[in-house]
């Protein structure tokens, strides 16, 4: 494995994104992004509100085109890896659709892309299990809780085994003591199925016990302040959350993101 | 089982009680009232009148060889009404699918629909008394089909294109051609908001061909023999057209309503105990 040569899931280089552009409302959402991603890992993208982090995503997604700049994914552009289905996506909703139970939200991506009906039916259900909601498949949306509604969305982004699995903030809307449950569960999903994972977050501590590389990133013009690798071993489990690795790798992420808040704060500061 | 079943009728029952209560004090107080104040039936009848004109109508109908003139229009009236209801809602959906694929196109009629259905249609009823001639149930199943129509469109189209961004955005990540998310996502969302649009239909259709026949009509619908007994001063035989009308009405919502229950047993207003 180790001489193989790298596996790039994403590139990205001197990516821009600029929101109505040459109007009174001009913004810079993304500034020169340049990012490698390995097949297989689990990025994290972390930062203020209005940094950028979710365009980035949209944009390797391709919910949205870049103004300038390279992306590939897995050596295509994002529009062709989006027409290969390439792409799981899991919101900070869970937008499930509420008049179809548990096992056929799981089985919608499979309907639309054209999977025989039992093949559907195995596969959901093995997603389901996977899980660990197996037993609720003929129920509705309405009769799960938020943590569980959420753990379908992602049976759903998963059963059709698509190569990237892209998270925005996918459990913001969840208590902490569910959060650290599902983080678990990530981990394990990720464990078994080798995904390459972006993952949008507002929570420090959640993309510090997640993934292998933390990218911080910056507001007013959205750019990359620092990419953190994290060689915290996994398997991951509650006692890393005590270990003094760590503690220290959320402590550095801390100060790195207060910098970045702090330079834009002095650059408001400083007027024009 | 059974016994469940008996205990959650008997819990129903307890549950409409105050309603049913409600109802039996207004009638016993508007006989009372009748008889206290010596109100003339042409005023007012007492509901024993209108029962009892009722009873006799249901006689004549179930006796061979005679007519029930109440029931005919009965008939007549629900089928006119009906008939303008299926025109009415199904070309309403029809225009509001076709609209709706263009952008362009809903957003360009919406305001036209808005402002057609602020129209008092009714006030068409002689004119198509002239276009499909007065004893024709077309001229009537007309203004039932345009005044059900507007609600129904408007309904449709706002169900159709109010979807959830993130559930398009997931579509697209599916790469999902636009034929499917209108049958996988954009219908199933309207269909709640079709549903509110058939319940207003359903008493609009009723009042609308009622109110129509006022302007004229075969003697034997509901608003005809209405307007007829009235002023013959046989208000007893009003009053209990009124009452069908009523009865028809009633029903045919609470026909939407199941028809709505069973196709969405997922909806937010349904989700019961």
């Amino acid at each position: 494995m180790a001489e193989q040569s790298r596996d790039i899931a994403i590139s990205a280089q001197g990516l821009n994104k600029v929101f109505n552009p040459g109007t009174d409302e001009e913004v810079i959402a993304l500034q020169d992004i340049n990012l490698e991603v390995e097949a297989g890992e689990f990025i994290s993208l972390i930062g203020p509100s209005g940094c950028g982090k979710s365009t980035l995503m949209r944009l390797v997604g391709d919910l949205l085109q870049p103004s300038s700049g390279e992306l590939q994914v897995r050596g295509k552009a994002p529009r062709q890896a989006r027409l290969d289905r390439d792409y799981g996506m899991v919101f900070q909703a869970a937008t499930l659709y509420e008049w179809r139970s548990v096992i056929r939200n799981v089985q919608l991506p499979l309907e639309v892309m054209g999977y025989a009906s039992d093949e559907r039916r195995r596969r959901a259900q093995a997603m389901l299990d996977m899980v660990e909601l197996g037993a609720f498949a003929q129920h509705y949306p309405w009769q799960l809780s938020g943590g569980m509604q959420q753990r379908v969305s992602i049976a759903r982004a998963l059963a059709f085994d698509p190569a990237v699995l892209l998270m925005d903030e996918p459990f913001g809307a969840l208590d902490e003591f569910t959060r650290e449950r599902m983080n678990l569960e990530l981990l394990k999903i990720w464990e078994q199925t080798g995904k390459t994972i972006i993952f949008v977050t507002h929570s420090i501590s959640e993309a510090v016990f997640l993934s292998n590389r933390i990218v911080v990133m910056s507001p007013r013009p959205g750019r990359i302040t620092e990419i953190v690798d994290n060689t915290l071993p996994y398997p991951r489990d509650f006692n890393t959350r005590s270990a003094p690795a760590y503690i220290q790798l959320v402590a550095r992420v801390r100060d790195l993101l207060r910098d970045a808040i702090g330079a834009d704060a002095a650059q408001d500061g400083e007027g024009v | 089982m059974a016994q469940s079943r008996a205990a959650s009728l008997r819990g129903r029952l307890a549950d409409y009680f105050p309603t049913i209560a409600i109802a039996v004090g207004v009638i016993l107080a508007w006989e009372f009232l009748v008889l206290a104040f010596d109100i003339q039936q042409f005023l007012l009848p007492k509901p024993s009148a209108i029962f009892g004109e009722f009873t006799h109508q249901v006689n004549l109908w179930l006796t061979p060889g005679e007519r029930s003139i109440l029931f005919e229009s009965s008939g007549a009236t629900f089928w006119e009404a009906f008939g303008g209801f299926i025109i009415g809602c199904g070309s309403g959906v029809l225009v509001a699918l076709i609209t709706s694929r263009w952008t362009i196109v809903s957003e360009a009629t919406m305001p036209f629909a808005i402002a057609a259905n602020s129209v008092p249609i009714i006030a068409f009823a002689p004119i198509m008394n002239n276009w499909f001639g007065i004893t024709n149930p077309a001229s009537k199943m007309a203004i039932v089909a345009i005044i059900v129509f507007f609600p129904t469109m408007i309904n449709t189209v706002r169900g159709l294109t109010l979807v959830d961004a993130s559930q398009l955005e997931l579509m697209r990540s599916y790469a999902t051609a636009p034929r499917e998310i209108l049958l996988k996502l954009r219908i199933p969302n309207a269909l709640p908001y079709m549903f509110s649009a058939f319940r207003v239909a359903s008493a609009l259709s009723l009042i609308g061909a009622v109110v129509a026949e006022f302007f004229g009509g075969p003697r034997a619908t509901l608003g005809v023999y209405i307007t007829q007994e009235a002023s013959a001063f046989d208000f007893a035989k009003a009053w209990t057209a009124i009452m069908m009308a009523s009865i028809i009405g009633i029903s045919f919502y609470l026909v939407v309503l199941f028809a709505e229950r069973r196709l969405m047993p997922w909806h937010v207003s349904l989700r019961g105990e």
